[in-house]
């Protein structure tokens, strides 16, 4: 009976489990994404992610003509602690076009 | 617990902890407790010209829930030891 609960997917927590060691793409507050291998997480998604690139998204407004100017600034951190109140969502990594 | 034990561990490294005000702090870590509340030890700012409120601060304590990122010594950790710790505290739920 234990065995069996083990590797059974029951609620979301346990999709995550399956993601474990293997490149996730997460999506934080303040308009942020990271894509890193997942090599830890709790009930709360704090998480430790390895080989880490974050990304983030900023909009300017241009005063004369009112444009939006999208900017993405990138790096990235070999080896990172996420804390889980930050986090949106987290999924497999999206293949952008 | 699981990242409460974590850092009990890497006490004595030096770490970068992000706050979500976007101040970076880099110094020893000194100890945490069970909210991942931090206290560093021999700590700089990152970006002094930046944030140059705490040019002449040494030690501090970092309240756990204003922490964005920490960033861990590559080294810093036995990563089989933290997948097999994450499926035992994920099935304990």
């Amino acid at each position: 009976m234990a065995s069996e609960e083990e590797s059974a997917v029951k609620e979301p927590l346990d999709l995550i489990r399956l993601s474990l060691d293997e490149r996730i793409y997460v999506k934080l507050r303040s308009d942020r994404e990271l894509r890193g291998k997942l090599h830890a997480y709790d009930q709360h998604l704090n998480m430790i992610l390895g080989d880490v690139e974050e990304v983030v998204t900023t909009v300017e407004i241009d005063d004369e003509t009112y444009e939006e100017i999208v900017r993405s600034t990138r790096r990235t951190v070999p080896f990172l602690f996420v804390r889980g109140d930050g986090v949106i969502l987290v999924s497999p990594p999206l293949r952008t076009a | 617990m699981l990242f409460f034990s974590y850092f009990k561990d890497l006490v004595g490294r030096e770490v970068t902890v992000e706050l979500k005000n976007d101040l970076a702090i880099r110094g020893t870590l000194h100890s945490v407790d069970q909210y991942l509340n931090i206290k560093l030890e021999n700590t700089r700012v990152v970006d002094q010209e930046k944030f140059p409120h705490m040019l002449s601060v040494r030690n501090c304590f970092i309240r756990g829930s204003v922490v964005r990122y920490v960033q861990l010594p590559s080294d810093g950790v036995d990563i089989d030891l933290l997948h097999d710790a994450t499926r035992r505290e994920a099935r304990g739920g």
